[in-house]
């Protein structure tokens, strides 16, 4: 594997020697575990490791939830209260899967915004960012056909309400929307087939997770100053790096721990706090809930969805350009998808040949006011789509575009960059003390 | 914070079907400081076993509880009531048995019955179906320190039936008036030139169910209208959650694990990089 040169694995007894031969599985595992990874990777790269304890925890809890559960809409609901309240553990299965989906967009969010800051999208891992995206993408998927399967209102009405947005596709719209529900309406098809991809879609993610970790253990680990590691020779990569055992291993699972204190607090002692009240009556098609709101980590999209409404001029104007095949509702839906690719184009569409953020005066600014803007969209996605509420959400889409679109690709040209360390052990010992006597003459294992 | 605003701007279904002008408006609902609240908080087996009769001599002629087992009423962390006193009170249930589909009295293993009037809600989940804090300015914030508030929101509905407000002496044919349900039709006499409510509340189909001395409990407890709407509510949350102190206790074991196990790690975490990095320059 091409990468920062480092030790490999040496069979060594005549067993090892003969496994190896056959299937190098050791020194597969020996080279993910000790890679070298950049000694001065700060707090923010331990979402990694806690989305992949994420992916696990649901998938095992779902394998045994899916043990209890009945996939129709006479029983979904009943067979969920079944698992509340008569399977052993079950109470706390339902509601460590439930929140496990909320703890896993936590983690994404704040990894992906990690990657926006840190640059980690831009040359050579491009392809580390671009399939991290479409994991991103399978995520909303799972998530939005799992809220499906209680089948308690919000459940229903948010199945009807994010189908029917491929219903605005023009022409081929309708029989789209219909193919997805197996049906004219959400019913037992449309709940049995949200079932088995709800299913299916993690051991996806779970393929596309391998991938993702093989992109950039090729290309090594970004790093808060954005230098990349040198590569000359062994020796020099080492002042860089330490292995990713036990060094990041012991770091990230602190974190993990820390993490999941406040975690099971939440699934303790407040587990319905993420969800909505609604959901916990039973799904019924002749009555509307009052607002139809999705789950926190759809609302950012959702807002930019709600956003372009036919009176925004934009909308206007594409409506009248494309002579009214791009309507208000279809417009907001490619709005919706167009925010996600802006971000995935992210690599191309900054120019700027710093990396991190740190050594960037003027993108710091308006990459704070991204996140803030993100945070403006999950409020105003969650109100009623009415005023302020309407202006608000417009500006901030508008914002949400112009940073990927605008901002990004400007920022390149004329922001003048902060110096950068020569190296990462440069910034390293400018930020420690050297490890004292007595810790340094403990070998390294 | 981004969890409460997912529970903004919620409003609770209409409790009441069939009520067309649907104001959701705002509602006075009165922060009752329940036993089983907080981490720590337990229910008070007495009060549920007082709920249960309450629920028994009073909301049954309606409402349903088809979810929850009667066997349930004996299990630790709720009623905990003996289990020849839970077989004596299934038998006043007639069931349909599933086999042989005739007629018996009801037995432990049997759900409670379902609704018996139309336009009845089941109370199964009820105190998990309605958020009774929205606060402040519709973010849901509060709800972090009061709790999503299905319980306030149930006891608030029980001891709101106000007088009928000025604004409509002769109220609404058929309902209400209750200044907890924020669902429920308004008199256009009652709202502003914007169509918004000028009164808290909005008219309830539920005639108001409790007064003072409807039940006689045998512990002694006075039957206030308060006290009975607390003891039902308390009984109502453990029907909706019955393992709610299973769940905490498993809670405060994990937490208290994890935080063990975090030192431990962290311990471990600032031994093994002694070696690659010192103090940390200013």
């Amino acid at each position: 594997m091409a990468g920062i040169p480092h030790d490999h694995y040496e069979p060594k007894t005549g067993g090892e020697k003969w496994l190896h031969k056959r299937l190098p599985i050791v020194g597969l595992l020996y080279d993910t575990l000790m890679l070298p990874t950049p000694k001065n990777l700060n707090w923010m790269w331990i979402w990694g490791i806690i989305l992949t304890f994420c992916l696990a925890l649901q998938i095992i809890t779902g394998i045994v939830l899916v043990m209890h559960y009945t996939p129709h809409v006479d029983m979904a609901f009943a067979s969920v209260e079944h698992i509340m309240r008569n399977v052993n553990g079950g109470h706390m299965l339902r509601y460590l899967h439930q929140n496990g989906a909320s703890l896993f967009f936590i983690a994404v969010y704040l990894h992906i915004f990690r990657g926006l800051y840190y640059g980690s999208y831009k040359a050579p891992r491009e392809v580390t960012w671009i399939i991290g995206m479409l994991i991103y993408l399978a995520m909303m998927a799972t998530a939005f056909m799992g809220y499906v399967l209680p089948w308690g209102q919000m459940s229903f009405w948010g199945a009807t309400v994010i189908t029917g947005l491929f219903g605005a596709i023009p022409g081929i719209g309708e029989p789209i929307q219909t193919w997805l529900l197996g049906g004219p309406a959400v019913d037992n098809a449309t709940l049995n087939r949200f079932f088995s991809l709800h299913y299916l879609l993690p051991f996806v993610i779970a393929a596309l997770v391998a991938v993702h970790i093989w992109a950039f253990h090729t290309t090594g680990n970004n790093n808060p100053t954005g230098v990349e590691v040198r590569r000359g020779s062994k020796e020099e990569a080492e002042r860089d790096t330490v292995p990713f055992w036990p060094y990041f291993v012991i770091k990230d699972l602190f974190a993990l721990a820390v993490i999941l204190a406040v975690f099971f607090a939440i699934v303790g002692f407040m587990p319905n706090y993420l969800g909505h009240p609604d959901n916990y009556l039973e799904a019924n098609p002749l009555s509307t809930p009052a607002h139809i709101v999705p789950e926190w980590y759809f609302l950012p999209f959702y807002a930019i969805l709600r956003a372009f409404t036919g009176e925004v001029w934009v909308v206007i104007a594409a409506e009248w350009i494309t002579f009214g095949i791009v309507d208000a509702k279809f417009f907001g839906v490619l709005a919706m998808f167009g925010a996600i690719a802006v971000m995935a184009l992210a690599p191309w569409l900054d120019t700027s040949s710093v990396r991190s953020g740190r050594y960037r005066p003027m993108f710091k600014w308006w990459f704070a006011l991204l996140c803030v803007d993100f945070m403006v969209l999950m409020w105003v996605g969650a109100m009623p789509a009415e005023e302020p509420y309407a202006t608000i959400s417009l500006i901030a889409s508008a914002y949400w575009f112009a940073y990927f679109l605008v901002i990004l690709p400007l920022l390149g040209v004329i922001e003048k960059p902060l110096p950068q360390p020569a190296t990462i052990e440069e910034d390293f010992n400018a930020h420690y003390a050297p490890p004292s006597a007595s810790a340094a003459v403990q070998p390294a294992e | 914070m981004i969890r409460n605003i997912a529970l903004t701007a919620t409003t609770a279904l209409a409790l009441s079907a069939g009520v067309a002008l649907a104001a959701g408006g705002h509602a006075e609902i009165t922060d009752y400081a329940f036993a089983h609240e907080g981490p720590f908080g337990k229910f008070n087996e007495s009060q549920l076993q007082r709920g249960l009769q309450v629920y028994t001599e009073v909301c049954a002629a309606c409402h349903g509880l088809k979810y929850v087992p009667i066997r349930s009423l004996s299990d630790a962390g709720g009623p905990a009531m003996p289990e020849d006193q839970i077989r004596a009170y299934a038998t006043q249930f007639t069931v349909t048995d599933r086999e042989t589909g005739e007629d018996r009295d009801g037995v432990p293993t049997d759900h409670f019955p379902v609704s018996g009037m139309e336009g009845a809600p089941d109370l199964s989940l009820m105190t998990k179906a309605r958020a009774g804090f929205h606060g402040p300015y519709g973010t849901g914030i509060s709800q972090f320190f009061k709790g999503i508030g299905g319980a306030e929101y149930t006891y608030s509905i029980l001891t709101h039936y106000d007088e009928e407000p000025a604004c409509a002496p002769d109220g609404v044919d058929g309902f209400y008036y209750n200044s907890a349900f924020p669902n429920g039709s308004v008199p256009d006499s009652c709202k502003d030139d914007h169509g918004v409510a000028t009164i808290p509340g909005s008219w309830i189909s539920m005639p108001n169910p409790l007064s003072d001395d409807l039940v006689t409990y045998a512990d002694g407890t006075p039957a206030t209208v308060s006290n009975m709407a607390a003891d039902v509510t308390s009984f109502l949350v453990w029907a909706a959650e019955p393992k709610m102190m299973a769940r905490k206790e498993a809670g405060f074991k994990a937490v208290i694990f994890l935080i063990v196990l975090s030192t431990l790690l962290y311990l471990t975490n600032k031994k093994i990089w002694a070696n690659i990095k010192g103090k940390k320059l200013a």
